[in-house]
């Protein structure tokens, strides 16, 4: 649906983008991850058009951007960034006059696309107030509507869920989870972590312009090797796994095993009543620290923007998060998440 | 696309305010006039002015000539700034841009829009104060014409060059024109010429700040700066020692729509406006879509 080959962005002296291959097949749900000032909004731009690349090329649904751009784009509804609206017009009319915009848009039905997208997006009920009068989460989806009235194959959503609250976040991805059975590609980009790991299926890692890691969530998200039991007597189960515990935490020990089912069994051979017990898997917070460098918006922080791309996959939480003494806990149980 | 465009301008309460605020400005002056009946001596006020005591027929004429220096060019020249600037500073412009909207497309229906802007300003202003003139100061207010070589026009109409300063020129018009030599149809005639005229002349000022309006991101910067481009340009019609350049600039025809009330009408500078104009919409249009078309959009 989306590859780049070695595409670059320059502006000025600034590289934005490096030399980034992406791969994005059909029916993914793709997840472009980065710290803040990583290049993402301006990779966004350059698949809509919108930013010309320096060099590398780019192909979507099979076509040369920003070439056919013309053909392609109406098959595609985008977020970036901010959603922006007329403001002195309703909801309604600025779907309408959007929608009115450009090639190939069947005036015929546009009621029917602009009520139906307004409706997937919990906007049916709006007046004709005009847009200057919403909330910031009515934008957001006021912004998604005007993405879906199309009925697009392929959805590229920056940030979309800025603005949202926890309700509207997991409506959104409620959306979005549907819309992909239907059988939409989505391609999002965000640095929000739990809003990747909850909707992705495969994950692209931006750093500093560089993509450092592009692969299937379920393949980076192996087992670590170690398993997180609660039990009733963690005292005992200590003494039992003997040398085998790293860490306790009140009733939860994280055990060093390949085996949950062997640890399970050996623990209630032994009487320990067990609580619960999860595989350990890397979580996305974990991969994502590995290979990216700090944030564009931090400064002072020796070395670490340059030593991006040297960097081995030791994580180094300790600099991201100065004030955080502890390591960040790996995300136990994702499983159980789910 | 054009319709789009269009339907955004009438949608807009901007569009309107401004086109009111042109229209009041000529209703205000006809009303201190019918008030105090003060008509302005020879030499001062906007051209037509006196002559419109004798004739309120020819108070569009009068009040054209009162919108065109400032009101007119002010807002033709905040529309035209914030057509772009003011699409990418919402953010409206990249979701355009990505339905897609071609680049080209997009120019063009936005000058569409800035010209159907101008004429409906234009239009607007005649009509009211055709009715203002006829309604408030009457076919025969007073007996005495005096020649109206305006302020405005000795300011930035007539040049250096040998030719009659267009004031007196249309003075002169007046005074025939009082003494009947034009039918009704006639004046509409060059009442129409005049109106097309005029809205040429302001397509000059678009295409400057609808080029500003494609380098940056401001709507104000923009129109500012094709302002500050017409006072430099009025400035330089009354420098003599800027005569070279005179014939050339942006302004230097503006007044001669005043041509059309000569009996017979006088061509050759309503010719020269016409070329000068379609030379500075040709030149900053391609500019615009040179800078336009290969611009990224990151705003």
């Amino acid at each position: 649906m989306i590859t780049t080959q070695d595409l670059t962005k320059r502006f000025g002296r600034v590289e934005a983008v490096r030399e980034v291959s992406l791969d994005v097949r059909e029916g993914d749900r793709y997840g472009l991850l980065g710290p803040n000032g990583s290049g993402k909004t301006t990779l966004v731009r350059m698949l809509l058009g919108l930013v010309y690349a320096t060099s590398g090329s780019i192909s979507v649904l099979g076509q040369p951007i920003p070439s056919r751009a013309g053909r392609v784009l109406p098959e595609i509804g985008a977020i970036i960034e901010q959603p922006a609206a007329y403001p002195h017009l309703s909801g309604r009319a600025n779907l309408r006059l959007l929608d009115a915009a450009g090639p190939r848009s069947a005036r015929r039905t546009r009621r029917r696309r602009v009520d139906e997208a307004l409706e997937q997006v919990g906007l049916a009920g709006i007046d004709k107030r005009p847009v200057r009068a919403y909330s910031l989460g009515m934008r957001q989806r006021l912004g998604l509507a005007a993405a879906l009235v199309r009925r697009p194959r392929l959805l590229i959503l920056d940030e979309p869920t800025n603005g949202l609250d926890p309700r509207g976040i997991r409506d959104m991805r409620d959306l979005l989870l549907g819309l992909n059975a239907d059988g939409v590609t989505i391609f999002l980009s965000s640095h929000l972590l739990p809003e990747v790991s909850a909707l992705c299926t495969r994950v692209g890692v931006l750093d500093s312009g560089r993509l450092v890691l592009q692969d299937q969530l379920a393949d980076l998200q192996q087992p670590t090797g170690r398993v997180v039991v609660a039990c009733d007597e963690p005292e005992r189960a200590v003494g039992l796994l003997d040398g085998l515990v790293e860490r306790r935490d009140g009733a939860s020990l994280t055990v060093r095993s390949d085996d949950p089912a062997a640890l399970n069994a050996r623990l209630v051979a032994a009487g320990v009543p067990v609580r619960a017990l999860a595989q350990q898997r890397r979580g996305l917070e974990e991969i994502v620290l590995a290979v990216t460098g700090a944030g564009a918006d931090q400064f002072g922080l020796p070395g670490v923007a340059e030593e991006a791309s040297a960097r081995s996959s030791g994580p180094e939480p300790a600099t991201l998060e100065p004030t955080a003494p502890e390591p960040t806990a790996p995300e136990a149980g994702t499983e159980e998440a789910r | 696309m054009i319709a789009v465009e269009l339907l955004k301008l009438v949608r807009r309460l901007r569009t309107w305010m401004s086109i009111a605020t042109i229209c009041a400005l000529p209703l205000v002056v006809a009303v201190f006039i019918a008030v105090t009946h003060l008509e302005p001596p020879p030499g001062q006020g906007s051209a037509f002015l006196s002559a419109v005591l004798n004739e309120g027929q020819l108070y569009p004429a009068a009040a054209l000539a009162l919108v065109l220096p400032v009101f007119l060019p002010v807002a033709v020249a905040v529309i035209a700034g914030d057509s772009i600037a003011g699409e990418a500073s919402a953010g409206t412009l990249r979701y355009l841009l990505a339905r897609p909207v071609g680049r080209t497309r997009l120019l063009i229906a936005k000058l569409a829009s800035i010209t159907a802007f101008t004429a409906l300003a234009v239009i607007a202003v005649t009509v009211t104060s055709y009715a203002t003139g006829v309604l408030i100061l009457g076919p025969s207010r007073a007996a005495a014409v005096g020649v109206a070589p305006g302020g405005i026009s000795s300011s930035i109409g007539p040049g250096a060059g040998g030719a009659p300063t267009a004031g007196l020129q249309a003075g002169a018009a007046i005074t025939s024109l009082s003494g009947a030599p034009l039918t009704f149809l006639e004046l509409i005639e060059r009442v129409l010429g005049a109106m097309a005229f005029i809205s040429v002349s302001m397509l000059g000022v678009a295409a400057i700040a609808l080029f500003l309006s494609t380098i940056m991101d401001s709507a104000l910067g923009a129109a500012l700066g094709a302002l500050a481009a017409l006072v430099a340009s009025e400035v330089l019609v009354t420098l003599n020692a800027a005569s070279a350049v005179q014939p050339y600039l942006p302004t230097r025809y503006w007044l001669a729509w005043i041509d059309f009330f000569r009996q017979p009408i006088f061509w050759r500078d309503i010719q020269r406006g016409f070329a000068i104009q379609a030379v500075y919409v040709v030149v900053f249009l391609a500019a615009a879509w040179a800078n336009f078309a290969t611009k990224d959009v990151t705003t």
